[in-house]
């Protein structure tokens, strides 16, 4: 039976990948770290997970040693943040490419300068081009469930990708709550050995990441362009085979008091959770608010997503980065769901607000200044992006 | 739902007291959301950790602005930090202090409580005299002053969590459970 425990997500994420039966754990130990690859050499030092722990020496070691394991056919783990992603970044485009399924939890982290620990999307989101499935957890529970479903999906032959599972740093990544630890024995149901298609064999050989010229290069594209967009029916099937099997179901996108709202917040993360308490208390006033959150960024969601927002007058969509575009265009998510919107010919007002950089608190109240703002602009008010709750 | 500050200094272990309570205090059925003020911890250094309880899930993941009740593991701290701030009126102030601290107007309208958490902590070896741990007496005295979480489930907790001494931990926790005095409104 599942148990109900109170504990930290952190250490929660690395449980749940311990019950996923890793094999190769590889990972830099050192800020910008978190407690999930701290608990997990915990796991594999104390035997109760059978599995290589190898504490490299940077990020890019990592996700090297990561591919190496994974191309050998080896369930594989790995986390970071931040700086530590960055660092990563160069290798994690080869492991796309390469098509090599691996899990790496991303505790989204400010990148600096100025220094920075704290939580914001700059790292998800310049994550977005790396040709990796990112999935986004809002708390404890969903961040354990996203595990086993990442290596599945990731695993599976339609797709063979690796996978990120995000969740906010520290606002999500250093939180005691409660969450509910599936058994190992319903892990092992929902999730069976991994069988590669391909791996490095001296009895058989094969090259992987050999040169690609010019006369293969766009076809290797391409051919991963489409396993990636293809993915978007696997990881909804998987949505729903876990599902049913556990009880909580996931979607591409998830909806909140939609059905009727005049004002739509979008958002990711963990603020999203505050963002349903603000509309819970805008509701009690009569005010027809709702929210919608992407569970999956990688593959962009574009018409699940239009279904979810096409009701609304007023689009609040916040952004958890800084564009540095030149300020005559909205900022990355916006700027995505704008491009949606234009497919369609549809034009809600639109209201594109930065927040939440570097750990800068967003609240009940912030929530509900963005929405009075885009409510009372009349047209060409609200400009490409703007930032609130900022010091002048 | 309520939502209690812990004022500390690093090293203390503030924030595993709010680990302690929240771990109590989820065994007792509570949804619980506990974490630091997330900074660059620094021993000595002020620190803020943060604990909610619901009986339903918990949805805000914000800071706490408006606590209802306020802990301080380190009475020094009353020179340079306002600890009621944002504190509901009514709401419980328990510092770690013998006697009440000079200047009794500041906490008109709240409800003192004082325990010696320090001298409990070096009577039961934790800590140093320049660096006593007080966390698991506080967590002693809170559990009196809310009449939550049970003991019981402090000890669960202790045993769980403490990294070391888990006996001498319990026993500052039930000496500060008996011994914190309870001095109710200030007016």
């Amino acid at each position: 039976m599942s148990k109900r425990v109170g504990v930290e997500v952190s250490i929660a994420c690395a449980d749940a990948v311990g019950l996923c039966d890793v094999d190769v754990v590889a990972a830099y130990p050192i800020t910008p770290q978190t407690h999930i690859v701290e608990h997990l050499s915990e796991l594999v030092a104390e035997g109760h997970l059978d599995a290589e722990f190898v504490p490299v020496e940077s990020e890019h070691s990592a996700m090297s040693a990561c591919i190496g394991s994974a191309a050998a056919g080896a369930r594989t783990f790995t986390s970071t943040s931040s700086q530590g992603y960055a660092l990563m970044s160069e290798i994690c485009y080869i492991a796309s490419s390469l098509r090599l399924p691996m899990v790496m939890a991303v505790a989204n982290r400010a990148i600096s300068a100025p220094i920075s620990i704290w939580n914001d999307h700059a790292d998800l989101m310049f994550a977005r081009d790396v040709g990796w499935i990112q999935l986004i957890g809002e708390y404890g529970q969903e961040v354990v469930d996203l595990i086993p479903i990442a290596f599945r999906i990731g695993e599976d032959k339609r797709v063979l990708l690796p996978v990120q599972v995000n969740l906010d740093g520290f606002t999500l990544s250093h939180v005691i709550e409660p969450i509910i630890m599936p058994e190992k024995a319903e892990i092992q149901k929902f999730l069976p050995p991994y069988k590669p298609q391909l791996r490095l064999d001296p009895e058989n050989p094969v090259t992987m990441g050999p040169v690609g010229m010019p006369e293969v290069y766009t076809e290797a594209r391409k051919a991963q362009d489409e396993a990636l967009n293809n993915s978007k029916a696997v990881i909804q099937e998987v949505f729903d085979e876990f599902g049913k099997q556990f009880g909580r179901q996931y979607k591409l996108v998830e909806t909140y008091k939609t059905e009727d709202a005049e004002t739509i917040i979008f958002s990711m993360g963990s603020i999203s959770q505050t963002a349903m308490s603000a509309v819970d208390h805008m509701r009690s006033q009569g005010k027809k608010v709702g929210v919608v959150r992407l569970r999956v960024f990688r593959p962009f969601p574009a018409k699940e997503l239009f279904d979810a927002i096409k009701g609304a007058k007023n689009l609040v969509i916040l952004d958890r980065v800084t564009a540095f575009n030149g300020g005559e265009i909205s900022a990355p998510v916006a700027l995505e769901i704008k491009s949606v919107l234009f497919d369609r010919k549809h034009h809600p007002k639109v209201g594109n607000f930065l927040v939440g950089l570097g750990g800068r608190d967003v609240t009940v109240q912030n929530f509900e200044e963005m929405v009075e703002k885009v409510a009372a602009a009349k047209d060409g008010e609200l400009g490409p992006y703007q930032f609130i709750n900022v010091r002048e | 739902m309520l939502e209690i500050r812990f004022h500390g200094r690093g090293g203390q272990g503030t924030v595993v007291a709010t680990i302690l309570l929240a771990k109590a205090l989820f065994e007792a059925g509570y949804f619980v959301q506990s974490f630091p003020l997330f900074g660059v911890e620094r021993r000595g250094a002020p620190v803020e950790a943060y604990l909610r309880l619901d009986r339903s899930k918990i949805l805000l993941r914000t800071n706490v602005y408006e606590p209802d009740h306020v802990v301080v593991l380190d009475r020094t701290l009353l020179h340079g930090i306002d600890v009621t701030r944002g504190l509901k009126a009514g709401g419980w102030i328990l510092i770690n202090a013998s006697l009440p601290p000079g200047q009794l107007e500041l906490f008109k309208g709240f409800r003192l409580a004082l325990v010696d958490a320090t001298r409990i902590a070096l009577a039961h070896g934790l800590g140093t005299r320049t660096h006593p741990i007080v966390n698991t007496a506080m967590v002693g005295a809170f559990a009196r002053m809310l009449g939550m979480p049970h003991m019981q489930a402090v000890a669960q907790a202790i045993f769980q969590e403490a990294p070391a001494k888990p006996e001498e931990n319990l026993q500052a926790a039930q000496d500060a459970f008996s011994e914190v005095r309870l001095l109710g409104l200030v007016d």
